[in-house]
């Protein structure tokens, strides 16, 4: 990996893996949106970070002068294996309209609530066995023995994978949302055996048909035709990385909230039924996910002139944040009842996976404050976040008061 | 009065049915939908009224 500049000002050379924006980016951001509100960058052949409410969502919703082409900022725009819009490498999220409307409603039925809901069950058991794995220890990491199983175990069985698989999905998400500084020619290398994996998932069923999303997606037909191999896996690729430290992220950075706000924790404990607007304010304030676009052709945007291929950041995080939009913007609120926040997405691309992320949500957060009603931050310095897109707490240890 | 969804701006967020399940369902796709004609009472005027505060695509209308 390359060693990069240190970066002096985030207005003209903003970098989203920059150790200080890791650990604590709302006071980069608070400051860009007062004084910029556009950032911009050279790193990374070029791009943009526009930080208010009103830009976000209009770059959302504007799928004429943005595309989803890619949506993970990288070294290389133009990778060698790369499938072109419409349809993307992982569709629907790198599809643009019209094609986007059809891969994503495929995926749509499996994601809406009735089906979800229905697997709440399995997921506080899920839960439920890693809170006894945990239990008589007074110190334990919240993080790495907690929220990162929960998503693996729901994604492998709705995909059919074999649950033992896990350690080669958090492999492949941290391949391909954490390590985004690598060289072009790194990455080209490294995609190989994540191809491979999911290469022989498909072969396995085909070969053996049942019930779970990977044979759905085989077996659909739109306009009389199966599915291209390569939408078959790009849509199954981008589901296991979209579920994973999405949701593993949203649950570490609610239970380390919890540890530094004892009255927070004891609200939910004393009222329950505070739940729903508690996740709510959780995915507003700690909105895990950024997603990016590339620039159609050149267009000045609020006066910034963007060039053909330009990245832009799309920092839904930062329009959660915005004064403008929300009361109090920068203070955790738990029982906020207006909160229109975007931690989802805006437009046509929001997150297939809401009603499931919601879900691993609260019944994480349920079941972890019922086991355990009071524990702190054992030591915030050796608290560690996923650098990247996705943004998380890895390493949470607590000290379990009772 | 009475609530609808534009269903041309509802992306399935999800917030309504959440929020208010007397008044809004969802289809098989994840969409909102409303239940029944949408006419609000005193009551249900203050819910439907939640419902279209925290819609993140300002999809919830209510009209006379
Ligand atoms: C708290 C957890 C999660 C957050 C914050 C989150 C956030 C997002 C965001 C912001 C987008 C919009 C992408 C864009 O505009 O380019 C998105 C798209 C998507 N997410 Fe999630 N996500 C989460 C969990 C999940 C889960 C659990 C799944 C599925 C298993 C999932 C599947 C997807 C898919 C398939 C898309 C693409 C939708 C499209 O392009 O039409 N996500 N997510």
């Amino acid at each position: 990996m390359t060693i990069k500049e240190p970066v002096e000002d985030f207005a003209t050379d903003w970098d989203h893996t920059d150790p200080r924006w890791v650990r604590d980016p709302y006071p980069i951001w608070a400051t860009l949106r007062e004084t910029c509100p556009v950032a911009h960058t050279d790193r990374y052949g070029g791009g943009w970070f526009p930080t208010t409410h009103e830009m976000v969502s209009s770059i959302a919703n504007d799928t004429e002068h943005f595309t989803s082409r890619m949506v993970v900022v990288t070294n290389n725009k133009f990778p060698p294996n790369f499938i072109p819009a419409p349809m993307g490498g992982a569709p629907p999220i790198t599809s643009d309209p019209p094609f986007h409307a059809i891969a994503r409603r495929l995926i749509l039925p499996a994601f809406a609530p009735g089906p979800v809901n229905a697997l709440e069950p399995q997921i506080r058991s899920l839960c439920r066995k890693h809170l006894d794995a945990m239990a008589g220890h007074e110190f334990v990491d919240a993080g790495t023995g907690y929220a990162q199983f929960i998503p693996p175990g729901v994604i492998a069985q709705m995909l059919g994978f074999p649950a033992e698989d896990e350690d080669i999905f958090r492999e492949i998400v941290h391949f391909i949302l954490d390590l985004v500084d690598l060289a072009p020619e790194e990455r080209g290398e490294m995609s190989e055996p994540t191809l491979n994996y999911f290469s022989n998932q498909i072969d396995d069923h085909l070969a053996n048909p049942r019930d779970d999303l990977t044979s759905y997606l085989l077996n659909v037909e739109v306009g009389g035709k199966k599915l291209a191999r390569e939408h078959v896996t790009g849509t199954i690729v981008l589901i296991l990385v979209a579920g994973i430290d999405t949701t593993w992220s949203a649950i570490g950075a609610a239970l380390w909230h919890l540890a530094q706000h004892p009255s927070d924790l004891a609200r939910l404990v004393s009222e329950p039924e505070l739940m729903p607007l508690a996740v709510e304010e959780f995915l507003r304030f700690y909105a895990p996910v950024t997603m990016a676009r590339l620039v159609n052709d050149d267009y000045e945007f609020f006066g910034c002139p963007m060039k053909k291929d330009d990245w832009v950041l799309l920092g839904f995080p930062a329009a959660n944040r915005d004064p403008e939009v929300f009361e109090r913007a920068d203070t955790f609120i738990i029982d906020r009842e207006v909160n229109r926040h975007a931690a989802f997405g805006l437009g046509i691309h929001r997150c297939v996976g809401s009603n499931l992320a919601r879900l691993e949500l609260r019944v994480a957060l349920e079941e972890f404050i019922v086991r355990f009603p009071t524990f702190t931050l054992a030591n915030d310095a050796d608290v560690t976040w996923a650098p990247g897109q996705v943004r998380g707490p890895r390493q949470i240890p607590i000290r379990v008061l009772s | 009065m009475k609530v609808r969804i534009d269903p041309d701006i509802c992306q399935g967020q999800g917030r309504c049915f959440s929020i208010a399940p007397g008044l809004f369902g969802f289809d098989e796709l994840g969409n909102g939908v409303v239940i029944g004609d949408g006419t609000l009472q005193a009551d249900t005027l203050a819910l439907a009224q939640l419902a279209q505060a925290n819609c993140p695509e300002h999809a919830i209308f209510i009209e006379e």
